[in-house]
């Protein structure tokens, strides 16, 4: 287990000016194309690679980040920075922290292990949740490496657009072009720069639909974590342009052990042609405790992204369903 | 959205105070048990685990005996049974927070409703596909498989993560050896106050 992070934000060599916030140079800014959701919190993330080093990509879906990596991520709310999440891997393993900013955003003190409220609301009343250390295992610790947002597929030149809250990269962010010429990503299969990994779907609705569930869900729902043998995920392997994507394949027409309210006949995790029946809108829609999906790192649903993957079950999803649903059947048929 | 952030504070407390009353339990049987077990004892040392924190209080069914309320035998750590519909819980003021089914399976406060869950090592409805791993997670994270949603109130987990690995995961070699039971615990209920959504 690593130890204990640094104190302070200050200490963790984001800036070279702490009075300025200058960013240091070696701390190179990026931007996923599927961003995480966190309650309209407006996001900036750097990466530090130490010199000399780089990043193993053999396996394109699970870089291997030398020791030393840095990751940072900023959260500002009504306009002030309200909290920097932080990553690292030190000799004895992954880190995680966050410093939470003081109004005046003199100082960003470590965040309590146990986490903390903010002052600053997501919502009228509802108060910016900083998460538990614990808690950041939670969702990093999902797939063998714990670096979610930058990986190829979010780095990928080959953006989506229609991402719900896509961001528009910087002229200075990093891409997965850049990185490999820098000599940054190593070992990345060389089609992977030819053809940039996209998800593979039959309509632009599609596509952002099931990029969001990959930047909001697949670090649980994956085939390669510890929830592998639920046989659902939602993830999109880097290397996969064409068929149909893991949330078509585990989801579509799946029983659902989660008891859909109000839905007749067996619960399944998305049904075509109707989001109220489908447990994943229903529980992405949802932000009672114990329903809500993620179960942790937002307060507040989701809408755009809610109309987003409503859409896609409703109307791309429909067309498809005699053949999905029987294809469905045989497969569980033979379980 | 402001009245779940109101609900879930409240539970939250009454978490706590679950947890509280369960660390002395907890407590007890951690100052008395001996070091790591060996892998061959793990469930032995389990069943003494379980049955010393009165995991069975909540987990398997009370019925009325004739010297009065015990636990169902034929129950054992099946949880809230899938057969027993639950009345609306009813409502509390004051002091009281909490209400229970004479089961001891379910539970209603601040937080909802709250069943508790199925242990057995059924393949559908219990742990039966559950890893060490998962378990262990559970407990140490107080959520749903160690990642999904939060474990609510009595569950005492606050108190239990606690423990060591090695005790843990004899619990967990444990529950693997007790009979497997189909029973489908029903999903927990928000509370009243909740949202629509």
């Amino acid at each position: 287990m690593a130890g204990e992070p640094p104190a302070s934000l200050r200490e963790t060599g984001l800036y070279a000016d702490w009075t300025t916030k200058t960013v240091g140079r070696g701390n190179l800014p990026y931007a996923p194309q599927y961003p995480l959701w966190s309650d309209g919190a407006v996001k900036a993330r750097w990466i530090h690679i130490p010199p000399g080093e780089f990043i193993d990509a053999r396996d394109p879906d699970s870089w291997e980040f030398p020791v030393g990596t840095k990751l940072w991520k900023e959260f500002r709310i009504g306009g002030r920075r309200v909290e920097t999440r932080y990553i690292e891997r030190t000799p004895e393993g992954w880190q995680f922290a966050a410093y939470l900013w003081s109004e005046d955003e003199a100082a960003a003190p470590l965040a309590p292990e146990r986490g903390a409220r903010a002052t600053a609301e997501v919502a009228p009343g509802l108060r910016h949740a900083v998460p538990s250390r614990y808690d950041c295992r939670v969702c990093h610790e999902g797939r063998p490496v714990p670096v979610l947002g930058f990986t190829a597929l979010q780095l990928s030149p080959d953006r989506d657009r229609n991402a719900p809250h896509a961001e528009r990269p910087d002229r200075d962010d990093v891409d997965l072009r850049r990185l490999v010429d820098r000599g940054l990503v190593r070992g990345l299969a060389p089609s992977l720069l030819r053809n940039p990994p996209r998800i593979p779907a039959r309509t632009a609705t599609e596509r952002a639909a099931l990029g969001y569930l990959y930047g909001n869900c697949a670090m649980c729902h994956n085939a390669r974590g510890s929830l592998a043998e639920l046989g659902f995920s939602l993830d999109s392997p880097a290397a996969r342009r064409t068929g149909d994507a893991d949330a078509v394949l585990t989801a579509v027409s799946r029983a659902s052990h989660f008891t859909v309210p109000g839905a007749s006949g067996r619960s399944e995790r998305v049904r075509p042609g109707d989001p109220a029946a489908s447990a994943v809108a229903v529980r992405m829609g949802s932000r009672r405790a114990a329903l809500q999906m993620p179960p942790l790192g937002t307060q507040v649903v989701d809408e755009e992204a809610m109309r987003v993957v409503r859409r896609w079950i409703a109307e791309d999803l429909a067309e498809r369903t005699p053949q999905r649903r029987a294809s469905a059947n045989r497969e569980e048929a033979k379980r | 959205m402001r009245g779940n952030g109101r609900a879930g504070a409240r539970w939250r407390m009454a978490a706590l105070v679950a947890g509280a009353c369960a660390a002395a339990q907890g407590g007890a049987a951690a100052a008395e048990g001996p070091s790591a077990p060996a892998a061959a004892d793990a469930a032995r040392r389990g069943a003494y685990l379980v049955n010393g924190m009165g995991c069975n209080d909540c987990h398997t069914p009370y019925k009325m005996g004739a010297s009065g309320p015990e636990p169902d035998a034929t129950r054992t750590l099946s949880g809230h049974p899938e057969s027993l519909a639950m009345p609306p819980a009813p409502p509390l003021s004051g002091p009281w927070m909490a209400t229970v089914a004479a089961t001891m399976t379910a539970w209603a406060g601040p937080w909802g409703v709250s069943y508790t869950a199925n242990l057995t090592p059924d393949s559908e409805t219990g742990l039966g596909r559950w890893t060490e791993q998962q378990f262990v997670d559970t407990i140490r994270s107080g959520r749903h498989l160690g990642r999904g949603r939060q474990i609510l109130p009595p569950m005492p987990w606050p108190a239990i993560r606690n423990m060591t690995d090695d005790d843990l995961k004899a619990i967990f070699a444990y529950l693997r050896t007790i009979p497997p039971i189909r029973n489908k615990v029903p999903d927990p209920l928000p509370p009243a106050s909740a949202p629509a959504q």
